[in-house]
């Protein structure tokens, strides 16, 4: 299936409200509304026309103060059909950005959820297990966001500056 | 020809215990498995068949209780710092320190910009013998620990040290 034929699936689900697509060349993805995001991957993964049975990746974005936006980017791929599709849960950048979690769908969204939180600080709802997964726990911020600040000592041990990186414009 | 010399049985030797201590220890240095990134595979290649670490007497150990030697290879984050000095603590006296490749001296390549990263082994545990390199060359690691040797070798465990 291509993505238009399952944009239109979907649609005749769920009707036009919670989704958004994108028709740029090399940016094709379907935005979902956060609300509504754990039936549709719950459908997306149990239809038998569409059955994405793997996600391949989860992906945070912070895209920084200026456009005031987080992203989660979904990458899941069929075995049985062989067809890709890239889907996007977009939110405001709040300290807390809360976006219902798929583990219970895809097993391998445990760790991947684990690590956007511990990157990015994004809550995932009904995740059963949402601790840091590459920091130590009592880490403090996320180092992944555009306002992250580095703390100072670390149970004594100081913790270096890092050197702001110059932006190309 | 001392004064010593025909005044026992066969199978008597005369010598300074210090000597004889620090000989059957500098060619005993068990180490402390302590693999934490690439230069593990470095650590791997010197203990096996070409490079041979056991010639020395060097073997293995997996537990701090029994290794008198920990070689810090790799890269030390800081949520394994406080793992490190943990083990450390574990271990028993006489212990030494091997840090080994640039990430455990001084944080190597994630200098500038490593949040994460503890600039150099020593800030948790103290260091005898640095092994630069990155990773450092079996031969490197055979060498600094010929260095440790010749460092335990000097070591007096019962003369009185005039101050």
């Amino acid at each position: 299936m291509t993505r238009n034929e399952i944009y239109t699936r979907l649609i005749d689900q769920f009707g036009e409200e919670p989704f958004d697509k994108s028709d740029e060349e090399f940016n094709e993805f379907i935005a979902v509304d956060t609300g509504q995001w754990y039936q549709v991957a719950k459908f997306l993964h149990n239809d038998p026309d569409l059955y994405f049975d793997s996600l391949m990746c989860i992906t945070g974005v912070d895209l920084g103060p200026k456009d005031d936006v987080m992203e989660v980017v979904y990458d899941l791929h069929s075995m049985r059909h062989l067809h890709k599709i890239t889907i996007k849960v977009i939110g405001p950048r709040e300290e807390e950005f809360r976006v219902p979690s798929v583990e219970s769908i895809w097993r391998i969204a445990d760790w991947h959820e684990r690590e956007i939180y511990d990157l990015f600080g994004i809550l995932f709802d009904g995740h059963r297990n949402l601790r840091r997964l590459l920091l130590p726990d009592d880490w403090e911020g996320h180092p992944l966001r555009k306002d992250y600040e580095v703390q100072e000592y670390y149970h004594g041990i100081r913790v270096p500056k890092i050197k702001p990186k110059k932006l190309t414009p | 020809m001392g004064v010593l010399e025909h005044k026992f049985n066969d199978n008597v030797i005369v010598g300074q215990m210090d000597k004889l201590i620090g000989w059957a220890r500098s060619n005993s240095p068990w180490y402390f498995q302590f693999g934490l990134a690439c230069c593990a595979i470095e650590m791997m290649s010197t203990a096996a068949a070409r490079h041979d670490f056991d010639r020395f007497g060097a073997m293995p150990r997996s537990s701090p209780r029994q290794a008198d030697v920990m070689i810090v290879a790799g890269t030390v984050t800081m949520k394994m710092g406080l793992r490190v000095r943990r083990l450390w603590e574990q271990m028993a006296d006489p212990k030494y320190v091997i840090s080994m490749g640039s990430c455990a001296t001084s944080g190597g390549p994630y200098w500038q910009h490593g949040y994460h990263v503890l600039k150099g082994v020593d800030l948790v545990v103290p260091v005898d013998v640095y092994v630069p390199g990155c990773p450092p060359r079996p031969e490197a690691l055979l060498e600094g620990l010929m260095k440790l040797q010749e460092k335990i070798k000097k070591q007096k465990t019962l003369a009185k040290v005039e101050e």
